[in-house]
Formats: structure tokens, C-alpha cells, sequence
């Protein structure tokens, strides 16, 4: 028999929310079956990844597939279009909240970058959404919400806006116009004509996709992030990096940015020592700015920039980006 | 003897492309479908199309598809169509 897609997402979203709430409990019998030794660290431990894993990874899982869904609703063009028309401001943020949400890979950053100019967004515009959209993704706010809580996720979600929204403009005001490779101008693409209308089951089917490729590649970082946060946990003392990665080591972010910025991982990838950094004592600040860095600004996505920016252009993005996630890093350690 | 269809996947090297490339060359051994497969990875060439997301499926000069990877079905019913 074969379910339509709608039907199926009905039957879905019914057993993940059985699976959830009976998830406590399961765990809790699940310990207790283990007859572990009573207040031990191990056991702490062992709760902690026991409860934490599955919780996360099924957080995951539904939030990566109604962003499936949400992302069926914006293409690269549709956001084009809405981006065309808006004076810098208003574009820069429309353009860092429409980066969440539309389909992105770093692959596609050329042909979305030519994409963009062709139609005459402002420079200043289409950086505010090159910025946002690796930055600020689904499975680093699902990973920050599970693991360190819905204060530090909205934090992370309205600093990285923040920083695309006023790094894409301070680029916009630096007219850089002509540090942009000369053939882009001279791109004339035809119309796509694809004739695409997407069912609601379509869309659904986009949500499935979604789980499959995104759960699949990321579950096994997800484990090593709570296995990192569990297991550690015992062995490595409290305030182990407070003296290098703390509040009172002025040094710590600009030093963490500037590690993190060549340094290229998922989201996925890099909670497990975001994890590990905040454990041993390293401030919140610090912390982010250093996965900011990381996710946000890579190597490898400079030099596949570098086929359409020339070479002063990719180093004022690489600086006021970096300079932005400093900002930030300094403010929440001052605020914490 | 029909003539082969030409299939060509636009894409710069990313992991989807590759993908794509992989998933019609084992559809047409599976199929005995008689194409002529060809990765586009020059930009000029691929900006043509007007796509912002790789990777970009044409199939006889006709971009089908981008973005994402078809399933069989829909994979099958674009190059039996061409042919």
C-alpha cells in the first residue's frame, strides 16, 4: 500500500509525539534497570546521555522536517524577487530573515550570488543573506535548544541576525562594487521556465527528504556532542579552561574567532566542543563566537567566492564579519 | 539504433552534483537507457540556465530540474520522454 505523503506526516507527527512524552519514564525505568550504583558520577553520566540523546535527535528530527516543509515555500527565486525591490536597510534584514529560511547549501553560493546581482539586489543585501544563511540553521538552534537550552538558542538565532544584518550593511556603505569580478555584470541568464507547483504532499515529500539527508548525516555528531557533555563530565576538572577560555582572558575571543575562521564544520559538527568548551569553563561569549566563526566564515567558501569576488572584496567580508562575531562575543561575556 | 539523449548535470563539485551524476549513470545501466551523460561545471555555461541552486539538470538542451536529486521515476520519465 502506498501512503500519500500527507498521510503519512499525520501518522508521523502522531508517533513522534507518543515517542516523546513516554521518553522520560522509559528512561527513568530504563536506569533504574541497569541498577547502577546510586549518586555515582557514572550513573550521572550515563542518565544524562540515556535521557539527553534520544531527546535531542528526536527534537531534531521533527524540526528539520517542518523546515523541509517551510523551505518548499521559499526558492532562491521567490526570495530574489521579495529582495529586488527593498532600499539597504530594510533589505539587509529582510535578506538575513530570508537566509534562514531558504534552501542554501555553500555550493550554491555562486550561482545564487550571480542570481542576486543580475537582478540588482545591492551588494550590501545579498552579503546580509550569504552571511545568515549557513550561520543560522536548523540543526544549530535544534542542538543549542537541546543541549544548553531555549536562552542560549534565541541568543545565538538574534546575535548571528544582528551580525549579518549589520555586517551586509557596513559592506553596502563601503561601495564595493568594483571588486566584484567584471564577467558577473555581463551575466544575462534566460527565465526559468520550470513549471513547478508543488502538491502539499510535494511539500511533505520535501520534509521527509529533508530528515533523511540531514538526520542521516548529522546523528553521529549529535551522539559524540552528548557523549562529549556526559562523559567528560566527570573526568576533566570544572573550571579545566576558565583561566584560557574564561571571562577574564580579554584575549580569548578575538584569539577563538581567529581559530575558527578558516576551520570549516556543520553545526552539527562543532556542538560537541562548543559543548566540551562551555563545560570546562569557557564563557558563553567565547563559546559562540567561536562556533559563530566556524560555521559562519570558511575557507573552502571563500575560495569557491573567490570565482565572482575579488580578492580585497573577500577580505572586507572575511574582516567585518569577524569583527561583528568579536562584538558579539565581548558583549555576552560583559552581559554574563 | 535511437539516438542518445543527452544528459547534462551543472554543478561545481558539490556533493550533491556528484550524486546526481552517480544516481542517472546506475539508472541508465539499470534501464539499458542509451544516454550521453556530461557534468557542466563551467559557471558561465551553468549561469545560462538562470539557476541559483545546483545541481541543475538538463536533459537535450532542456533544463528539467535543480536543487535537489528526482527520484527514479521522475528521473526516468524525463530522459524516456527525450528519447
Amino acid at each position: 500500500m502506498n501512503l500519500k505523503p500527507s498521510r503519512l506526516a499525520v501518522l508521523f507527527v502522531a508517533a513522534w509525539i507518543i515517542v516523546y512524552f513516554a521518553l522520560e519514564p522509559a528512561t527513568i525505568s530504563f536506569v533504574s534497570l541497569l541498577s547502577l550504583p546510586p549518586d555515582s558520577r557514572l550513573t550521572e553520566a550515563i542518565r544524562f546521555f540515556v535521557y539527553e540523546a534520544p531527546k535531542v535527535l528526536l527534537l531534531l528530527t521533527i524540526v528539520v522536517f517542518v523546515v523541509g516543509i517551510i523551505r518548499s515555500y521559499f526558492s532562491p527565486e521567490r526570495t530574489r524577487q521579495i529582495l529586488g525591490k527593498r532600499s539597504l536597510f530594510l533589505g539587509n534584514i529582510l535578506a538575513s530573515m530570508l537566509g534562514i529560511v531558504t534552501p542554501f547549501c555553500s555550493c550554491s553560493a555562486v550561482p545564487l550570488f550571480i542570481g542576486f546581482v543580475e537582478t540588482g539586489i545591492p551588494l550590501g543585501v545579498t552579503f546580509s543573506f550569504l552571511i545568515a544563511a549557513p550561520m543560522i540553521n536548523e540543526v544549530a538552534v535544534v542542538l543549542l535548544f537541546g543541549l544548553f537550552g531555549w536562552k542560549t538558542a534565541l541568543i545565538y538565532v538574534t546575535t548571528g541576525l544582528a551580525i549579518a544584518i549589520s555586517s551586509g550593511f557596513v559592506i553596502g556603505r563601503l561601495r564595493v562594487e568594483r571588486f566584484v569580478e567584471e564577467w558577473v555584470y555581463t551575466v544575462k541568464s534566460q527565465n526559468l521556465t520550470l513549471d513547478s507547483n508543488p502538491t502539499f504532499d510535494d511539500r511533505v515529500r520535501a520534509g521527509f527528504v529533508a530528515v533523511r539527508d540531514i538526520v542521516s548525516k548529522v546523528w553521529v555528531y549529535v551522539l559524540i556532542g552528548i557523549g562529549v557533555g556526559a562523559g567528560v563530565h566527570g573526568y576533566v576538572p570544572e573550571n579545566f579552561l576558565a583561566g584560557i577560555m574564561g571571562k577574564s582572558a580579554w584575549w580569548s575571543v578575538p584569539v577563538s574567532v581567529l581559530i575558527g575562521v578558516p576551520l570549516y564544520s556543520n553545526a552539527a559538527g562543532i556542538i560537541p566542543i562548543v559543548h566540551a568548551l562551555l563545560e570546562k569553563g569557557a564563557s558563553l561569549g567565547t563559546a559562540l563566537a567561536f562556533m559563530m566563526s566556524v560555521i559562519g566564515l570558511s575557507l573552502p567558501e571563500m575560495i569557491i567566492l573567490r570565482k565572482v569576488l575579488k580578492l580585497p572584496l573577500i577580505l572586507i567580508f572575511v574582516v567585518v564579519v569577524a569583527v561583528g562575531i568579536i562584538i558579539v562575543g565581548y558583549l555576552f561575556n560583559f552581559i554574563y | 539504433m535511437p539516438e542518445k539523449v543527452r544528459v547534462q548535470v551543472l554543478g561545481v563539485g558539490c556533493s550533491k552534483c556528484k550524486a546526481l551524476e552517480e544516481k542517472i549513470r546506475s539508472l541508465a545501466a539499470r534501464h539499458r537507457l542509451s544516454i550521453d551523460i556530461e557534468k557542466v561545471s563551467d559557471l558561465h555555461e551553468i549561469m545560462k540556465y538562470g539557476i541559483m541552486m545546483t545541481p541543475g539538470l538538463v536533459i537535450d538542451g532542456v533544463l528539467k530540474n535543480y536543487g535537489n536529486i528526482p527520484t527514479d521515476d521522475q528521473l526516468l520519465k524525463w530522459i524516456k520522454g527525450a528519447s
